[in-house]
């Protein structure tokens, strides 16, 4: 979106290893991390307890789970607004057979491929239509949610059986969620597969430059149809564990989600324009958003004044890197 | 007649005639023109909105923050007839404008100046704006018997048999269209959405004209914050929730393209009809509203299918069409 032709500064050099290492995105959203988890022990004397910590957790987890997913997408150019809709749905799906008796396996089974499915539905209209996928999404988003009115108007569903409970509310070992634990996996499944992989660098090429791909013999449109596809998982997975953890299902569920987990997504570094960004920048992303929510929560701040600080949080650390850096410019230039 | 059927609108505009008979097989009265002006009417906030979201996606950008700038601007207004009921009304709207532009101001300069993506930037202020509508109203709403007449009386006051709000959007149409078609800022921002790096040779200051449109959506924005509270009568942080994307919705099916450059101020204002249409329809011909959702997506899904392929063949010349004419 920012097309500007801007002025070429090449440096005489390449930066040290070590140099570039401290100077990372990561390594800002560390320091940022360390001082938000710092205010927060001293702000609040319940903070730092090994089981505050552990309810902090369930505050990111459903939203970073898809923020995984969604970092390759947007590394490729592409995104998906949609990702909270398919949760309403997939939630409305479990909760219709619920009624018609399924068990647990059955729901998660269900969960999983209505989100599947919609995420395919979507990178059907954006790499069969070539459409862009902005716009795609905000109409599934519609779509999605909009049935899932349909079904429940303003109706909820309840009655999830008790095994099914242990999703989004049970520990793997003390203090430690299932939730936490699945998302600790899907992160080094995610790192390994962006970073580790070349179905990873072919994310990036597409994102750096997809015409370039197309010819480097890269199958631009179905790697991008994964990635919907994971991305529509990544919501399905998200759906369970919050119907699980809720117990219970109406349309209005995950409202808003979208924007907290694209949010999480550009905080992490990855660039929205495609092409640039890393896993442990959306983790440590998600962990921040997670320290700031909960932190202002023990202090008896209301969620709405908790976004004004998520959203300066998004605009200061991304308008940071670019004053540093302009200043750096005009003093060595 | 062939030349007039390559035009986006006279489509939507069919489709929309279309509509209204389909609605009218069920809901004879629905095609009446009182209740078409009611429609009208309804539908003139998301018009204007519309608007002000065109310019901002035709410079290839978008505003996600407006529902929340109204949301804000709408509370400060609907705060201050409450605490002074003497202020005139005039002087209130221009307050509107006055604290929208801020807001939209707050966006272009991160747009301009930094060079942060739009999305990212109006991604934040949308949160940051709604909740600074909490820090000034302390999450207290503003009722309607906090509001004076006239507060809530201008918009309904009829003028030539037309409600005022008709004639403050026939009025926004009016100016969009002659500052689209007519002025040098029009054609300016065209020629970013069609292409940045051109624009700049042809001496177009690209990074500016992105602000003078943040600057534009903003006081839209902050206007049809007066427009909304006077007309539902309730200031609260949930006024507008969620609409951002109604407005965007609105554009996409009004046959603005998403990548900028192509799109028309007839397009936007049919966009938002056809949305108002079928929100002021589903009721009558007693379909539960709890549908509009689904089909306002499917509408846009379809448009966005149709869009695609209009573009594909029409390319990105405005040129030819000018020599054509």
């Amino acid at each position: 979106m920012t097309d500007t032709p801007a002025p070429r500064h090449i440096p005489d050099r390449l930066d040290k290893p070590l140099t570039s290492a401290i100077f990372s995105w990561e390594a800002l959203l560390v320091v940022v991390a360390v001082a938000i988890f710092a205010v927060n022990s001293f702000a609040s004397p319940y903070f730092l307890d090994a089981w505050s910590l552990s309810d902090l957790t369930f505050n990111f987890t459903e939203k970073a789970l898809i923020a995984l997913a969604m970092a390759l997408l947007i590394i490729s150019g592409e995104i998906d607004l949609s990702v909270a809709a398919i949760i309403a749905l997939a939630s409305t799906m479990m909760g219709m057979a619920v009624q018609a008796g399924a068990g647990m396996p059955e729901l998660v089974a269900i969960g999983l491929v209505v989100g599947l499915g919609c995420g395919a539905f979507n990178g059907l209209l954006v790499t069969r239509l070539g459409l862009p996928s902005i716009v795609v999404t905000i109409g599934t988003m519609s779509l999605f949610r909009g049935i899932a009115f349909i079904i429940l108007g303003d109706r909820a569903y309840k009655g999830y059986p008790a095994s099914f409970a242990f999703f989004g509310q049970g520990y793997v070992w003390w203090v430690v969620s299932f939730e936490l634990t699945l998302f600790l996996v899907a992160a080094v499944v995610y790192w390994f597969l962006l970073h580790r992989t070349s179905f990873g660098r072919r994310v990036f090429a597409i994102g750096n430059n997809p015409v370039a791909a197309q010819f480097s013999g890269v199958r631009v449109g179905r790697i991008k149809f994964i990635l919907f596809c994971l991305t529509g998982l990544m919501a399905g997975i998200a759906s369970v564990l919050i119907t699980s953890r809720l117990g219970s299902t109406r349309p209005s569920i995950a409202q808003g989600y979208e924007l907290e987990v694209i949010t999480m997504v550009v905080l992490g570094g990855v660039s929205i324009l495609g092409g640039a960004g890393s896993i442990l920048g959306v983790m440590l992303a998600a962990f921040i958003m997670g320290l700031v929510t909960f932190g202002l929560g023990l202090l008896n701040v209301p969620g709405i004044v908790m976004s004004i600080f998520i959203g300066l949080l998004l605009i200061i650390v991304i308008a940071l890197p670019i004053l540093w850096r302009r200043v750096r410019r005009e003093r060595f230039a | 007649m062939k030349a007039l059927l390559k035009y986006r609108e006279v489509w939507l505009l069919a489709a929309i005639v279309v509509l209204i008979g389909l609605i009218s097989t069920r809901f004879p009265g629905f095609a009446d023109p009182a209740n078409l002006r009611q429609v009208f009417n309804d539908t003139s906030i998301l018009m204007i909105l519309a608007l002000g979201q065109m310019v901002v996606i035709l410079t290839r950008s978008i505003d996600l923050s407006m529902a929340s700038n109204l949301c804000f601007t709408g509370m400060v207004v609907a705060m201050l007839n409450a605490a002074h009921p003497a202020i005139p009304i005039p002087l209130l709207i221009v307050i509107a404008l006055l604290v929208g532009l801020v807001l939209g101001a707050i966006n272009g300069l991160l747009v301009w100046r930094l060079n942060i993506p739009s999305i990212v930037v109006t991604l934040g202020t949308l949160t940051i704006y709604r909740g600074a509508t909490f820090v000034i109203s302390g999450g207290a709403w503003v009722n309607a018997d906090q509001m004076s007449a006239e507060f809530i009386g201008l918009q309904r006051a009829a003028f030539l048999g037309i409600p005022v709000l008709s004639w403050i959007a026939l009025l926004v149409i009016a100016l969009f269209f002659l500052v689209m078609t007519r002025t040098a800022l029009g054609r300016s921002i065209y020629a970013i959405g069609v292409n940045p790096t051109a624009s700049i040779y042809a001496g177009i200051d690209v990074g500016r004209t992105k602000f003078i449109v943040f600057c534009i959506s903003g006081m839209i924005g902050g206007l049809c914050g007066y427009l909304w509270i006077s007309r539902y009568v309730i200031a609260s942080v949930e006024v507008a929730n969620g609409y951002e994307l109604n407005i965007i919705a609105a554009c996409v099916i009004g046959g603005i393209s998403i990548a900028g450059g192509i799109g028309s101020v007839g397009g936007a204002v049919l966009g938002a009809l056809f949305l108002g249409i079928i929100s002021n329809a589903l009721p009558v011909i007693n379909i539960s509203p709890f549908w509009q959702m689904a089909i306002s997506g499917s509408a846009i899904i379809l448009a966005v299918v149709l869009n695609a392929r209009g573009e594909r063949r029409q390319g990105r010349i405005i040129l030819k069409k000018a020599e054509a004419a």
